[in-house]
């Protein structure tokens, strides 16, 4: 039983190639041009899935991306991809997908039986039944995620690539349908630069599938002259298979091109999917339309379909998805399906028609075939399980609101619905436009805009095809015009197309049943959520008005569909619930995406090594032959310890800051943010921006400054150097030399623009080698003979130019450790060369190269403060007590110093930092622990204040932390209380933040 | 994603080389010791937060790392105008 309901005439297929794949397990075959959906329907596959919440087997409704039933998972491993609509996915070769919702398979299923209770399951279900108690969430979640299946994400990494593209054009337009074509080809004549997007394997779109003439020839021949004519320009982009899923500020669209999904497992190369993010002048959106479903009761049953549907896979496909059909319908277009269904030599049992007496030139062709119409009447509910067994019709008064008259049942396989058409406005809505409803094509509309885009053809409401062709052209033109290219009139002549004539169609969304829709059988609106019309009465009864929270209450258009087929159903059943208009209803906004995006295609290259970028110092190469194990600081990696044979990170840590205070350490500092500041005003500047002075700091002087924010609180503190008259340099922190240089910035440029004086990032010209410790000057002095060491000639806290290594050097006489330190910045050209001639001069002083952990020890024990760990933002300088480095007598009120004297600023009891040391001297604090006076207190707890930096010290022989405790400064010798989340608690005694050599003598030797 | 046109570069470039600078337009104070605490509280903390018209600060950060002031709607994102600092808007909302 091989295809059963292929057809002779093969539509755009190529029946000559057969492909073989897999669903569910099962292999069939299926032709070169099917879609996933497309080959099932041609082998007579009926059941493709099973709904959210009742499980109900469902069939393929619709041949797009409004397909809500056919989701799939395809392939496996790690090249798994979940949630596909069968209806989007090419057939290929080998090709293997199972349905997603099922469990344990789609014509078993377990969760069916739920279905059975289904009236026990109303909306609100979720939120009513399993918020409470709130513990058992992960419990049901855990059922509710195996119940309904949503797809399996790949636990493996990706092994495609994605690839981004950055483009600039003067016309896109969305869809290439003929609005969209005839709109490129227009824009593309008048030399503008086009970019023509389609979601679809090939242009064309509703055209694909028509039987309409176009000048004389088929629909596809039009096409395909017209495909060729835009081929022919140069300045003309087409991208096929791509989805414009964005509409965002100032023109910015995202395209989802998908390149190599169709090739399967052909091996290919290159990226799989590739982004295009374009800035477009100005925009065409030609996005078509969606048929709308009629809903009546069952009509989820596996055999009712879309009747553009049915008429897509006859004409393009060559697939007729049953045998007997009956078609629903308020209006003329869908007589087309009906016309198809004959033609494709299949049995059409009625067209039932919810208009009395229809008399349109389409509606009198089906009958001149002798074909029965039932006018005045609808299709009230479908009967079957796992396929339609029969329609049952019945009258309808003439608004279409009531059952008067008796039921017959029609033996069918097949219901074809059409509730008329929505506008696809989704993209336009992403623009901020308001949609509005249009009562005569009951449809809304795109609203005004404020970008630079004009809507064309269907989605601007305009249904038929001649319309939209003029609507496509002018708005191409137009389009152009704005962009700056041709004159804004249409070129060439638009094609003739015999238009027959539609009566007007009915407005009816719910066909009535004889039972009222809280009793008739479920009438489904979003078919998989399991939304009903009954569901969405009783939100209403319950009290919810506004359709977002009706919306998120029933779960209306959540799924992965997001309800392309029944958000306008679902609004209009709502508005007559409140007994009111579509229009003071309101309708929901759009946003982005349109359909769902894969993550990899948003990443692009930007992932692992490229996902940020990584600095390196020059001496980078030499700590990683030394083993050292890095750490991140921002971008740059800086050696975090050398561990050395087999020694853990303590041990190492230990050895280092021993090795630091008893001989001689070497840092890798060049990671320091560096700016050169010059000009006239550049002293003055500088005082404005810290808290102490440098009117008088001469060359060959450095100064240690605090800045703050002008709330008074620490920013970011460092060294600066006056190198000459008017020429400074200052130190930022690592991770703060970018936010320091932009503060610098824009205090000149707003505030003083009169103050002379420039900035010059220089961070990455420099490489520092820290030699710190008793042996350093001697380690020193064996590379550099120019520049006097001696104490009296170069003190602390001076500066030199010299020659270290053979290398041009400044020498700064600076200390992060409270040891006599010399900070050798060379070219950093030279840095490696410098590093190594330093660690040879040090050798017989066992010089010790240290990372950044050792950094943090050395300076905790001498109560050093780094900004950003012991600091948060809301610390002032005296909270780090830190009041010796705020010039209280400066002339100008620099910044932060008003905001000292705020009442806040200056309150008792603020945070102070202190030093912590624990009672057991080998504890170690976690930093970032809570401290309490009173462990056995009742929680809440009263907080005191929390660590902010601990280590264990070698050099001290026992644990030592920096803290910020409540009025600290005034508790020396106080015990609190660290109390862990396991219930532990570490007592500490509150002391001095200087732990090691308190009088600072070490440094100044 | 914005388009911002800097009036110093003289070109459209994209939101990513910008940052945003809060509102344009505030003085500091010339004598911060002279105000109250709730002076300098109105200048260090209350802003404006009007729906439509804004003057506001950018940063061009990966450009010409120059400040510059924009008008723009906070309702639809439209950067109306953009000049200058030291200079004053072309454009200006109900509440200016
Ligand atoms: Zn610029």
């Amino acid at each position: 039983m091989s295809q059963i309901n292929r057809l002779p005439t093969c539509g755009r297929t190529d029946p000559s190639q057969t492909i073989k794949f897999i669903f569910n397990g099962k292999t069939y075959q299926g032709v070169a041009g099917d879609t996933l959906a497309s080959a099932l329907l041609a082998n007579g596959v009926n059941v493709v899935g099973r709904s959210f919440k009742y499980s109900r087997p469902r069939g393929i409704v619709g041949h797009g991306m409004e397909e809500p039933n056919g989701i799939i998972q395809l392939g496996s491993g790690a090249a798994t991809v979940p949630n596909l609509k069968v209806t989007q996915v090419e057939l290929y070769e080998g090709l293997e997908a199972s349905s997603v919702n099922g469990w344990p398979n789609v014509n078993f299923d377990l969760m069916g039986i739920i279905g059975l209770f289904g009236r026990l399951m109303p909306p609100g279900f979720y939120y009513k039944t399993f918020m409470y108690p709130q513990k058992l969430w992960m419990t049901y979640e855990h059922f509710i995620r195996k119940a309904a299946g949503l797809g399996k994400t790949p636990v493996e990494a990706d092994p495609d690539t994605y690839e981004k593209i950055n483009q600039h054009c003067d016309v896109l337009v969305v869809g290439a349908g003929p609005a969209g074509l005839v709109a490129a080809l227009e824009a593309g004549l008048s030399g503008a630069r086009v970019i023509i997007a389609d979601e679809q394997s090939e242009f064309g779109g509703s055209l694909l599938a028509s039987n309409e003439l176009i000048d004389g020839s088929s629909a596809s021949d039009w096409v395909t002259s017209i495909n060729s004519q835009l081929e022919s320009l140069s300045n003309v982009q087409r991208l096929r298979r791509s989805t414009v899923f964005g509409y965002y500020d100032h023109n910015f669209l995202t395209i989802l091109e998908r390149r190599t999904d169709h090739l399967g497992l052909k091996a290919v190369s290159g990226p799989r999917q590739c982004m295009h993010r374009v800035r477009a002048k100005q925009v065409v959106l030609a996005t078509g339309a969606f048929e709308r479903p009629l809903v009546f009761a069952h009509n989820d049953i596996p055999g009712v379909m879309q009747a553009s549907s049915v008429s897509t896979y006859i004409n393009r496909f060559g697939v007729a998805p049953g045998r007997k059909l009956v078609l629903a319908t308020n209006n003329d277009n869908a007589y087309r399906t009906a016309l198809d269904w004959h033609r494709a030599g299949r049995d059409v049992v009625a067209v039932v028609d919810s208009r009395s007496s229809p008399s349109g030139e389409l509606v009198e062709l089906v009958r001149g075939l002798g074909i029965q119409i039932f006018d005045g009447c609808g299709v009230i509910e479908a009967k079957g399980s796992k396929r339609v067994r029969s329609a049952l019709v019945a009258p309808l008064n003439s608004e279409g609101t009531k059952v008067v008259g008796a039921v017959q049942s029609l033996a069918c396989d097949l219901i074809a619905s059409s509730g008329g058409w929505s506008a696809v406005i989704h993209l336009s809505s992403h623009t901020g436009a308001k949609p509005v409803w249009d009562e005569k094509i009951v449809s809304f509309r795109p609203g005004e805009s404020k970008q630079q885009e004009r809507s064309a053809g269907a989605c601007k409401g305009t249904f038929g095809l001649s319309d939209g062709l003029l609507e496509g052209a002018t708005a191409g033109a137009e389009a152009a015009q704005r962009a700056g290219f041709g004159d804004g009139v249409v070129q060439r002549p638009l094609p003739a197309v015999d238009e027959v004539v539609e009566q007007p169609q009915q407005t009816l969304f719910l066909v009535p049943h004889t039972k009222p829709t809280s009793r008739a059988p479920s009438q489904f609106v979003d078919f998989q959520l399991d939304v009903s019309a009954a569901g969405i009465e009783l939100a209403v009864l319950e009290g919810f008005e506004s359709v977002e929270h009706v919306k998120r209450y029933t779960a209306l258009g959540f799924g992965t569909d997001q309800g392309k087929l029944g958000n306008i159903n679902g609004m209009a059943i709502l508005a007559n619930a409140l007994g009111q208009s579509i229009s003071a209803t309101g309708t929901t906004i759009f946003r982005p995406s349109y359909t769902p995006t894969t993550f990899g295609a948003i990443a692009g290259r930007d992932i692992k090594d490229l996902f940020d970028p990584e600095r390196y110092t020059a001496a980078h190469r030499w700590h990683v032959e030394q083993g050292a194990a890095f750490e991140d600081v921002g971008q740059w990696k800086r050696p975090w310890y050398f561990p050395q044979g087999n020694e853990t990170m303590h041990q190492a840590v230990n050895r280092e800051c021993l090795a630091v205070r008893n001989s001689v350490g070497i840092l890798d500092a060049s990671t320091l943010g560096k700016i050169d500041i010059q000009g006239p005003d550049a002293a003055e500047f500088i005082t404005r921006m810290y808290t102490n002075s440098y009117l008088k700091l001469a060359p060959g002087k450095c100064r240690y400054g605090v800045m703050l924010k002008e709330d008074g609180m620490i920013f970011d503190d460092g060294v600066c150097a006056c190198l000459a008259d008017n020429h400074y340099l200052m130190f930022t922190t690592t991770g703060g030399a970018a936010g320091v240089l932009a503060w610098l910035e824009l205090w000149q440029q707003t505030e003083w623009p009169e103050l002379h004086v420039y900035f010059t990032s220089v961070t990455d010209h420099w490489a520092t080698a820290t030699v710190t410790g008793p042996n350093a000057r001697k380690v020193v002095a064996k590379v550099c003979s120019d520049i006097d060491l001696s104490a009296d000639n170069f003190g602390f806290m001076d500066w030199r130019n010299g020659t270290v290594a053979g290398v041009s050097a400044r020498v700064f006489r600076i200390s992060f450790t409270g040891e006599l330190s010399y900070e050798i910045n060379v070219s950093a050209n030279y840095g490696r060369h410098v590093w190594e001639k330093l660690i040879e001069a040090g050798a017989e002083f066992d010089i010790t190269p240290y990372g950044t952990e050792s950094m943090h020890v050395l300076r905790a024990e001498k109560g050093f403060i780094i900004v950003g760990q012991d600091t948060d933002g809301s610390m002032t300088p005296a909270d780090m007590n830190m009041d010796w480095v705020v010039g209280k007598n400066k002339a100008f009120s620099f910044i932060g110093k008003r905001s000292l004297q705020r009442s806040d600023s200056v309150r008792e009891n603020r945070k102070q930092l202190v030093g912590l040391k624990t009672l057991n001297p080998t504890s170690v604090l976690p930093e970032g622990s809570q401290i309490v006076n009173d462990p056995t207190q009742a929680i809440p707890m009263a907080m005191q204040g929390h660590v902010t930096s601990s280590y264990y010290s070698a050099n001290m022989g026992y644990s030592i932390a920096l803290a910020v405790v409540k009025g600290g400064l005034n508790r020396m010798g106080d015990t609190v209380h660290c109390p862990a989340a396991d219930g532990s608690v570490i007592a500490a005694e509150i002391v001095s933040s200087v732990f090691y050599d308190p009088k600072g003598e070490r440094q100044n030797v | 994603m914005l388009l911002i046109y800097c009036p110093h570069c003289l070109e459209h470039r994209e939101e990513e080389e910008f940052s945003y600078g809060g509102e344009a337009h505030i003085a500091r104070p010339l004598a911060p010791e002279s105000l109250t605490d709730e002076e300098w509280g109105d200048y260090l903390f209350f802003r404006k937060n009007p729906r439509g018209i804004h003057h506001e600060m950018w940063y061009h950060g990966v450009g010409c790392r120059r400040y510059f002031n924009a008008t723009r709607n906070t309702l639809t994102y439209e950067i109306l105008e953009t000049y200058v600092v030291g200079t004053q808007p072309q454009i200006t909302g109900a509440d200016a």
